[in-house]
């Protein structure tokens, strides 16, 4: 029974209990509705929730540990050594559950590896069998339960709304696991990492080269792990982008909000939101195909040499990105300054000009400091548009006409395509994706603080 | 800089002032007149600044509108060969069967390839004959078959067909292969292009509009590929992410605006909220890969997991996009219902939440619209393998439309750049189509209490 089939059963079940509830209510009431503490509706809502939560919760903790139960009984069977070579276990697994899957008839595996795959399968349909078999015996024990517990002075109405009350405190704890989630996956696997790489040879280090050999018999380097160029690389492009950002998206902001007429600012505003809006794999293709040919055909007129793959391109788009970013924030942040600034200088006799230069742009500033860090934390994570276009060549270069890699085209490399799982080349992608997460969110609460204060003095 | 060189001649301007302060001000001196034309010529510089700036910004926008339609118009056009194909039942059904299980194995390739022998007859060499055949797509046989299985009677008649041609006879003929370069510099050698022209002459090459580019799944051959598989994986990828971030985001929303206390786990449940709105979305790739595919073992390139994982990153969106809406839902609403005898929970579920209904859909459809054009968290859980085969559920592999355009960027065939191009103005229809529903709720029901 496929899951989106189980789900609907349970739907139906819930339904179901719904109506069972309501009815026995009804029935209790003996006509009259003021018999019953709560109105009926209620009570089918306590069975229909009685039914349906401890279903949902059996599945969502089912799901979370079928994956390495599973696995766990499949490896206990593989003969030893296979067991004790990671790289061989990997493929054996992979193995088994192509044979499990019936696609693995071409497959010239060892004997105990395609009696691991029927077993394999063997056990898939036990499993969803036995997960039908749960849910739907906890869908009706939870509906017998509750349908039994209906009296006429029960406080259903009491209950539901608590059960609604822990529902929803549930639902905003996602917040928080997802937080813990990414710290715990990225910690787990980074610390992983830092046990076959010293950490400082990590952060410190100037070569880059994780082409590790993944068979014995390749040839390839030892692999060099040193993160400086990709940091470079990352604030080089960063750097071209906010040159791009920051002056485009502060005086459009000032435009906006001090001389464009209604009638532009409504065409004009919503045109640079656009800008926001576009997937950023568009921008990504627009630098590879348009931009980036443009720099190196001009460059070339020029007598530069600019690299098909060069910091400019990507960083010039992503700037192009970032501008209603920064317009929007700092449009909100000049806008918060007193007009009774505003008016004391235009008071004193000056110019529109002078008081945005002298009067509004020193009392923002702080905001716009904030709304520019908020930018570049953007730009840092920014992956589709540096993996499309800026290259995978980690050059430790402040030549924007050359090309960089970036801490996010290293991550999506590193991970995308063949994985082996324990290898250093693999474990470093989060590693990366660590210092990320962590130089991010340290740009982000830092801004957000800065931002605050600023608001705070004067509301 | 500016700065410094502005406070300067701010501080001269204050000497220059208090000196002056002794004596009456000649409003008409020459001095004054001249100051304020540069402090007017200033004014309208500054002016000037901010325009180009918007102007900029306007021209780039343009840019790549351009770009693209420019690039990607063609795609929607295929170019189709004109050949006399004889359905030849010695090849077809030898034995006269009728079996469309016989029909359905015959070798429909060698009747196109024959066709194209009896069309070019002086082409003898076993490399010209390659050649030759590159001029109909490898896919046109199975159009034949189908052809064929839908009106057997075909059988051993002749007909003159248009058949899809092979993808550099296509750009040859939309113009984006120059004949007049040198022969090294071009996909087609001279012959080729003699064939086409010989074929144009004849009146036996016509552009068609391409209706398998709508309708099939991703394929090795540019002129074979479609954007549906994509299309139908985006699908499943946003039904499962609104399936669970609609209803997570809006409860939690709910709770935290209407019922949270303010105490501890308030504040770390808002603080993580804004911090998750702005982490960057691969390290929501990064989260899928560990906890969904390496801990829960869930299938790699599967739109259920692509919808769990920007689930995660839409959540935030949508919960400050509800908390807004029900934030501005005047006081007054809440205290009738209350007054009125409603609990706080049916204050909420009959008075608060469908008045707030707008605003949170159209947050939602907002989120979705970036969900919809997310990449690369979908990079990290394996949503770009090559696939075929159109999805027939959540848990089949499937690919999405940005994804799609990100391996279509990548290829190396110069047809894929129309499609690249053609793929991003569906994905664009797709979010000027939702943000305008988005915009069009907002006006339709928005309201000034």
């Amino acid at each position: 029974m496929s899951l989106s089939f189980l789900l609907l059963a349970v739907a139906a079940l819930c339904a179901l209990s719904f109506y069972f509830g309501r009815q026995r209510a009804v029935a209790l009431s003996g006509g009259r509705h003021s018999n019953l503490h709560s109105l009926p509706v209620h009570y089918g809502a306590y069975t229909a929730a009685w039914c349906g939560l401890p279903a949902l919760a059996l599945l969502l903790i089912w799901y979370m540990f079928q994956g390495s139960v599973i696995e766990a009984l499949i490896v206990s069977d593989l003969p030893q050594e296979i067991l004790e070579d990671s790289g061989r276990l990997s493929l054996a697994l992979n193995s088994i559950s192509l044979i499990a899957a019936g696609n693995g008839q071409h497959l010239s595996v060892e004997p105990e590896i395609v009696d691991a795959g029927r077993r394999l399968a063997n056990i898939q349909t036990i499993a969803s069998a036995a997960l039908v078999v749960v849910m739907l015996s906890g869908a009706v024990l939870g509906l017998s339960l509750s349908y039994r517990k209906i009296t006429a002075d029960m406080r259903a109405r009491n209950n539901i709304e608590r059960i609604a009350r822990y529902v929803m405190i549930a639902c905003s704890a996602i917040a928080i696991l997802s937080t813990v989630g990414i710290v715990f996956s990225l910690l787990f696997e980074a610390l992983h990492f830092f046990t076959k790489i010293n950490p400082l040879e990590f952060l410190f280090g100037l070569e880059w080269s994780p082409q590790t050999a993944i068979r014995a018999d390749q040839v390839a380097s030892e692999g060099a792990f040193g993160a400086i160029p990709l940091f470079v690389g990352t604030l080089l492009i960063t750097l071209i982008a906010m040159c791009v950002a920051v002056p485009i998206g502060l005086f459009s902001a000032v435009y906006m909000g001090e001389y464009a007429s209604p009638k532009f600012r409504a065409i004009a505003k919503p045109a640079l939101e656009i800008l926001a809006g576009v997937p950023t794999v568009v921008y990504g293709f627009f630098a590879a195909l348009t931009v980036a040919p443009f720099l190196r055909d001009n460059g070339a007129i020029l007598g530069l040499d600019v690299s098909s793959e060069s910091a400019l391109a990507a960083g010039l788009v992503m700037g192009i990105m970032i501008i209603p970013f920064v317009s929007s924030l700092s449009d909100d942040v000049m806008s918060q300054v007193p007009k009774s600034l505003r008016d004391g200088s235009y008071g004193l006799g000056a110019t529109k000009s002078e008081t945005i230069r002298n009067v509004i742009f020193p009392a923002a500033l702080p905001g716009i400091v904030g709304a520019v860090l908020l930018a570049v934390s953007r730009a840092i994570g920014e992956t589709m548009i540096v993996v499309m276009a800026a290259g995978l060549a980690a050059n430790m270069t402040a030549n924007p006409l050359q090309a960089v890699t970036t801490v996010t085209v290293q991550i999506v490399t590193l991970l995308v395509g063949d994985q082996e799982f324990d290898s250093a080349k693999t474990l470093s992608a989060f590693a990366l994706g660590l210092v990320l997460f962590l130089v991010t969110l340290g740009l982000n609460v830092f801004a957000l603080k800065v931002v605050q204060k600023y608001r705070e003095k004067y509301d | 800089m500016t700065d410094m060189a502005s406070l300067m001649e701010d501080r001269a301007a204050a000497k220059v002032i208090s000196d002056n302060l002794r004596k009456p001000v000649d409003w008409d001196s020459p001095k004054i007149a001249r100051n304020i034309k540069k402090r007017y010529a200033a004014e309208r510089r500054f002016k000037m600044y901010g325009l180009v700036a918007i102007g900029i910004a306007l021209l780039a926008l343009c840019m790549l509108a351009t770009s693209i339609g420019s690039k990607g118009y063609s795609a929607f056009y295929q170019t189709y060969v004109q050949l006399e194909v004889h359905f030849d039942p010695a090849v077809i059904d030898p034995d006269g069967t009728g079996d469309p299980a016989v029909i359905g194995r015959a070798n429909f390739d060698g009747l196109i390839k024959q066709s194209l022998r009896d069309r070019f007859p002086d082409v003898t060499s076993r490399s010209d004959k390659r050649d030759l055949y590159g001029i109909v797509s490898g896919g046109a046989s199975y159009d034949l078959r189908e052809r064929v299985l839908e009106n057997p009677s075909l059988i051993g008649q002749t007909r003159t067909i248009w058949l899809i041609s092979g993808d550099d006879f296509d750009m040859l003929n939309k113009g984006y292969i120059d004949p007049t370069v040198a022969e090294g510099d071009r996909r087609l050698n001279d012959q080729e292009v003699s064939w086409y022209n010989e074929l144009v002459e004849a009146g036996a090459v016509e552009k068609q509009f391409h209706t398998r580019f709508f309708t099939s799944g991703d394929s090795r051959e540019p002129e074979l590929a479609g954007i549906w598989g994509a299309a139908v994986g985006s699908f499943y990828t946003l039904l499962v992410t609104l399936a669970l971030s609609f209803p997570i985001g809006v409860l939690a929303a709910v709770y935290l605006e209407e019922f949270a206390p303010k105490n501890r786990f308030t504040q770390i449940v808002e603080v993580n909220i804004n911090n998750l709105a702005a982490v960057p979305s691969i390290v929501f790739g990064l989260l899928g890969l560990e906890v969904y595919l390496n801990v829960m073992h869930l299938p790699r390139s599967a739109p259920v997991v692509g919808g769990l994982t920007l689930a995660l990153m839409t959540l935030p969106t949508i919960i400050i996009a509800s908390r807004a809406a029900i934030k501005a839902v005047p006081p007054s609403i809440r205290q009738a219902a209350l007054g009125l005898g409603a609990s706080p929970v049916q204050t909420v579920t009959h008075h608060v939440l469908p008045l707030a209904m707008p605003g949170i859909l159209t947050g939602t459809i907002i989120g979705m619209a970036q969900a919809l054009g997310e990449t690369a968290p979908l990079l990290m859980i394996g949503m770009v393998a090559f696939i075929v085969d159109i999805p027939g559920g959540a848990l089949d592999p499937a690919t999405v439309l940005p994804v799609q355009i990100y391996l279509w960027a990548d290829s190396p065939e110069r047809a894929f750049v129309e499609k690249t191009s053609a793929a991003i103005m569906v994905l664009l229809a797709f979010l000027v189509l939702m943000n305008g529903l988005a915009v069009y709720l907002r006006k339709k029901f928005e309201r000034k209490w």
